[in-house]
């Protein structure tokens, strides 16, 4: 029995890997709200992705959304040289980017919204040593990735779980970049129902005042 | 109302009588049936989409660059550095898609109770015009946002121009004005966007309104109110369009901005199908994507154009299918040979029929969406099977039911069993 069990568990997964196009993605457990979370991905973000991606259509000072101060911003995550209004550039120009790595690396600001969440959190889980690509790494969800694993250093470090959170914790920080404005978004979004419903209360008065008379 | 507010409008009406003449003969003298439905909504709605549209545009206008190398960037810079642009985009991409909505279900309730029928056919005609009008504004706007569906979309349209025997080239090339879609194509499709097709939108809307107040609106039984006046000459079944039809329609109205705040605020990107994951990334003319889908409004169209085999290795046949089944709705009003308008009063053949074409024309719909492998292969091998992608031959039987409904109209409704119209509408 036991052993039936774990032969399912083993080709379940399996199967359910042959019947979609590509990898099963694992839902990444972020939580815009946790901005404990939102800061240490926004640490990660800037130590390890932003030396060769650009996130160009964002702003540093914007990270005030996630509970820094602009004082805190420009000590700890803005790079030397670049004002806390300025948008998160990167010094590698898309022509180094295509020489060192054959492609240049794309733009992070809305790679959220084109890859989602789950893609993220699996790429960044799943890379494992290849001696057959340039870079010496591959990636199960995205096969023969220009890039190579830039994070093996902190997995090496960490344990499964903490490595688990760290990434968590950066594509938590990516959705938020993706589109800064979300949480807001649905705040006034309430605000905007509650006051269409009340209007809806005084037009519904009016056409019921108006029709009464017509049989 | 103050006396002061009345003489200054005395002052303005003896100098220009006109307004309040149309005001009169347009909303508080225009007898609208009073019996109108839920279906009704739809024609007030597509209006009011229609300013709503207009007026976000203007505002993304001011911060929009119609440039290849900043477009993408400034729509991004309007999400997030604009106060306020980001709900000014999302009103306009949520719009778009609500256009759709409202004016297929518009169209629909004109199938329903025969809104085409004599005398109205110029009233359908001037809305055949609007909606292609419209699908022509939507695919030039659809191309500025310049991310890759964007890009490859527009390419993939403008090449269908090209598959046109003889002049297809020379079309396409005019079209873009380059030899691929580039900065010029991105700058003319930004003018044609904002301004030539708006103007035309807007006139067509006057000729459809124009035209249906001059014979009067139809009604869900399908009878002419005009034909029983009271003393006055004025419908026994009409009333007033104002007020009574503009406090209904104030109703309706908000009911769908709720709705449409709903989309706009909690699921702007409605899973992908309003604004489509890859239009996240910046186009790229040198990596096509794996799977081109138009967004949702156009997958109909772009099954039928999918489904028809090439023929001589040209893929026009298509591409004539493809306009046919637009250019069909003209047609409509003459197609149709029952001695009734309202589906009220119709019998089964064209009850069936219509519920067939709504069902053929969401199959064609969500399959136009899908890579054409959506449902499998066929697990045999046969000369006549030139695919073996099963959705494809459900696209093709989908395709002729299409063409069905309307070819076979002139039989069936002449043929169908019809009950009695009553001589007054029902409440």
């Amino acid at each position: 029995m036991k052993n039936l069990l774990a032969t399912l568990l083993l080709i379940v997964p399996t199967l359910a890997l042959a019947a979609a196009t590509g990898p099963v993605l694992e839902p990444a457990p972020i939580d815009p709200r946790d901005l404990v979370s939102l800061q240490s991905g926004a640490r990660t973000f800037v130590n390890y992705c932003l030396n060769c991606h650009s996130a160009q259509y964002m702003r540093y000072n914007r990270l005030t959304d996630i509970g820094l101060t602009e004082a805190q911003i420009r000590d700890n995550l803005v790079f030397a040289g670049d004002k806390v209004g300025d948008t998160m550039k990167v010094a590698m120009t898309p022509k180094d980017g295509k020489a060192w790595f054959g492609v240049p690396p794309p733009d992070l600001s809305v790679i959220s919204r084109s890859r989602g969440a789950d893609w993220l959190y699996t790429y960044l889980r799943t890379f494992y040593r290849d001696d057959k690509t340039p870079s010496g790494w591959n990636n199960r969800v995205f096969e023969n990735a220009a890039m190579p694993h830039v994070l093996w250093k902190v997995q090496a470090e960490q344990s499964p779980v903490q490595y688990d959170r760290t990434v968590r914790d950066l594509v938590n920080f990516l959705a938020y970049v993706g589109e800064p404005v979300e949480q807001a978004r649905k705040s006034i979004g309430i605000v905007v129902l509650f006051v269409l419903g009340v209007i809806f209360v005084f037009a519904y008065a009016m056409k019921q005042a108006f029709w009464k008379d017509v049989r | 109302m103050s006396s002061r507010l009345m003489a200054l409008w005395d002052w303005f009406d003896s100098r220009m009588p006109t307004v309040g003449e149309e005001w009169r003969k347009h909303a508080s003298e225009y007898y609208a049936p009073k019996n109108f439905n839920f279906w009704y909504y739809f024609g007030a709605l597509s209006l009011m989409v229609l300013v709503i549209q207009i007026v976000s545009g203007i505002f993304l206008t001011m911060h929009y660059k119609p440039d290849a190398a900043l477009a993408f960037g400034s729509v991004e810079y309007i999400m997030r550095d604009v106060p306020g642009g980001w709900i000014l985009r999302y009103i306009h991409t949520t719009g778009a898609s609500a256009f759709f909505v409202v004016v297929y279900l518009h169209m629909f309730r004109a199938l329903l109770y025969g809104s085409y029928r004599e005398p109205r056919e110029l009233v359908w005609i001037f809305g055949v015009l609007i909606y292609l009008t419209l699908m022509g504004e939507a695919f030039f706007g659809y191309l500025l946002p310049w991310g890759q569906m964007s890009y490859w979309g527009a390419q993939v349209i403008v090449n269908l121009f090209g598959t046109v025997p003889f002049i297809g080239e020379t079309l396409a090339l005019w079209i873009r004005g380059d030899y691929v879609v580039s900065d010029v194509t991105l700058n003319r499709f930004f003018a044609l966007h904002v301004i030539a097709l708006p103007l035309v939108l807007l006139g067509l809307v006057a000729a459809h309104v124009l035209a249906l107040h001059d014979v009067g609106s139809n009604n869900p039984d399908g009878i002419e109110i005009k034909k029983n006046k009271d003393a006055n000459g004025r419908p026994v079944d009409g009333i007033p369009f104002h007020p009574y039809y503009t406090v209904k329609d104030t109703v309706g109205a908000v009911v769908f901005l709720a709705i449409f705040c709903i989309v706009l605020f909690f699921m702007p990107e409605m899973g992908g199908y309003f604004i489509e994951h890859n239009n996240f990334i910046p186009a790229d003319p040198l990596k096509t994507p794996e799977h081109i889908a138009p967004v949702w409004y156009f997958t109909p169209y772009y099954s039928i154009l999918r489904a028809v085999p090439p023929l001589f290795n040209s893929q026009f046949p298509g591409v004539a299918a493809m306009g046919i089944a637009t250019l069909i709705l003209f047609f409509l009003p003459w197609l149709d040979r029952s001695p009734v308008k309202s589906i009220r009063y119709r019998g089964a053949y064209y009850k069936s029929a219509l519920a067939l074409f709504v069902v053929v024309f969401l199959v064609l719909g969500y399959l136009g969406v899908k890579p054409t492998t959506v449902w499998g292969q066929f697990g045999f091998e046969a000369f006549f099977l030139d695919t073996k992608d099963i959705a494809t031959w459900v696209a093709r039987l989908c395709t002729v039911l299409y063409f069905a409904f309307f070819i076979l109209m002139p039989w069936y409704t002449a043929k169908d069993k019809v009950k009695p119209v009553p001589d007054r509408v029902t409440m």
